[in-house]
């Protein structure tokens, strides 16, 4: 099979929109609300959720043959917990700030229903490479919510994206105030609804 | 290869036992690997936190630990807790490591004490856990902790600590208003300061007795 067939190419492009795991079946959202009131965070939580989907779905892809079906979901939920032991170990060590933001929603990335989800459903039954490219569009699909949910809220929260400040002065000088609601967890809950009306309404087609 | 029975209770339990190990050793390789240079990080974020307290709040990375060890002169333990005796621009400086309880869970922070007129030169406070906007605050605010500053420590002549978090100030020579609609991380604060100001080792003393 090529790499990039057409089949491949589905894997890959359908859960950034038919089967979002946010938009369209709904998971992860925990994670997405209490992640997202900054930017920088947002993207960090996304890219670990990412390369923590990809490789623990070519694992157990690799090993599907050999995992006694009866334990197989403890032997999935080891794998992920190991490596996202992993990621924030070297997030510690190398992104210190970012890790004390994010605090325990990293280690709770091992309960992230998406990760399950995807291994449950993908990874047990496909070849290490369509797995890898299914963990990715799955984890992209997700970091693209916390993006745009986290953009929106740095934004209005707090005048300022990745921390820098983009409402001028002058502004403030005229009476506009930051919208101290939408540092809470509650406006992410509502922005994603947002996001997932827009989607259903412009982008969703029922097959 | 001949079909193994992948179900059978010997196979599962020596395959999970294969799996656990493996992934042990990883996981120690890991941390070992790694522990220095999250120790060093642990260290810098202190030593970050400390020059804050001291209104020092541009510096990073390298800078900052240059200039934590230009600043610091000397370490106290006690009880848990460090005192720090540092010279800034010629200033004889007192900072009390903080340690107490907020609202959902622990919070701490450093005040810099400049002497002898035991005031307030400068504060940091951070928490493990407290409300985003409310309580978060006593991190977040920058105008809130540099309200401490310029506060006396002590009245004159008493030996019991002054400086407080208020709802109402009624001494401003002495009492910092409370953030608003986070009574009780403020009252963690207050608390905090009590009883964290009681002592001074001998070296860094506050009072003359």
């Amino acid at each position: 099979m090529a790499l990039f067939s057409k089949q491949n190419k589905e894997v890959f492009t359908n859960p950034l929109n038919l089967d979002h795991p946010i938009l369209g079946q709904v998971l992860g959202i925990c994670s997405a609300l209490a992640v997202t009131s900054q930017l920088k965070p947002a993207i960090v939580m996304g890219l670990a959720v990412t390369v923590i989907t990809a490789f623990a779905n070519v694992i157990i892809s690799i090993i599907r043959n050999t995992i006694p079906n009866r334990i197989r979901i403890v032997v999935q939920l080891v794998v992920v917990a190991a490596l996202v032991t992993i990621v924030s170990q070297i997030l510690k060590a190398f992104a210190y700030d970012v890790s004390v933001q994010l605090s325990v929603y990293v280690g709770l990335i091992i309960t992230n229903c998406i990760l399950m989800g995807r291994l449950e459903a993908f990874a047990m039954q496909n070849k290490p490479w369509p797995s890898f490219l299914d963990g990715v569009g799955n984890g992209l699909g997700y970091a693209m919510i916390l993006v745009i949910v986290g953009a929106v809220r740095e934004f209005l929260g707090r005048g300022s994206l990745l921390g820098f400040k983009i409402i001028p002065d002058s502004v403030y000088d005229f009476g506009y105030v930051n919208n101290g609601m939408m540092t809470m967890p509650a406006m992410a809950l509502i922005l994603v609804g947002c996001v997932i009306w827009v989607h259903r309404a412009y982008f969703y087609k029922e097959k | 290869m001949a079909k193994l029975n992948t179900n059978s209770n010997a196979y599962i339990i020596i395959y999970s036992a294969i799996l656990v190990v493996v992934v042990a050793f990883l996981l120690a390789f890991v941390y070992q690997s790694l522990k220095p240079m999250q120790d060093r990080n642990v260290e810098l974020d202190t030593q970050k936190q400390i020059l804050y307290s001291l209104n020092i709040r541009d510096l990073d990375g390298q800078e900052a630990q240059a200039k934590f060890y230009q600043v610091v002169k000397e370490t106290f333990p006690y009880e848990g807790r460090k005192y720090y005796k540092c010279d800034v621009d010629g200033k004889d400086i007192v900072v009390v490591e903080l340690k107490g309880m907020g609202l959902w869970g622990g919070i701490g922070g450093f005040i810099s004490i400049e002497r002898p007129a035991n005031t307030v030169y400068g504060a940091y406070f951070n928490h493990e856990s407290e409300t985003a906007g409310l309580g978060a605050e006593i991190k977040d605010s920058q105008a809130w902790q540099e309200k401490f500053i310029g506060k006396k420590v002590f009245k004159d002549g008493s030996k019991d600590v002054a400086l407080s978090v208020v709802k109402k100030v009624e001494d401003p020579e002495t009492q910092v208003d409370c953030v608003t609609g986070a009574t009780l991380t403020s009252n963690g604060v207050n608390d905090m300061i009590k009883a964290c100001l009681e002592y001074f080792p001998e070296e860094v003393k506050l009072v003359e007795e």
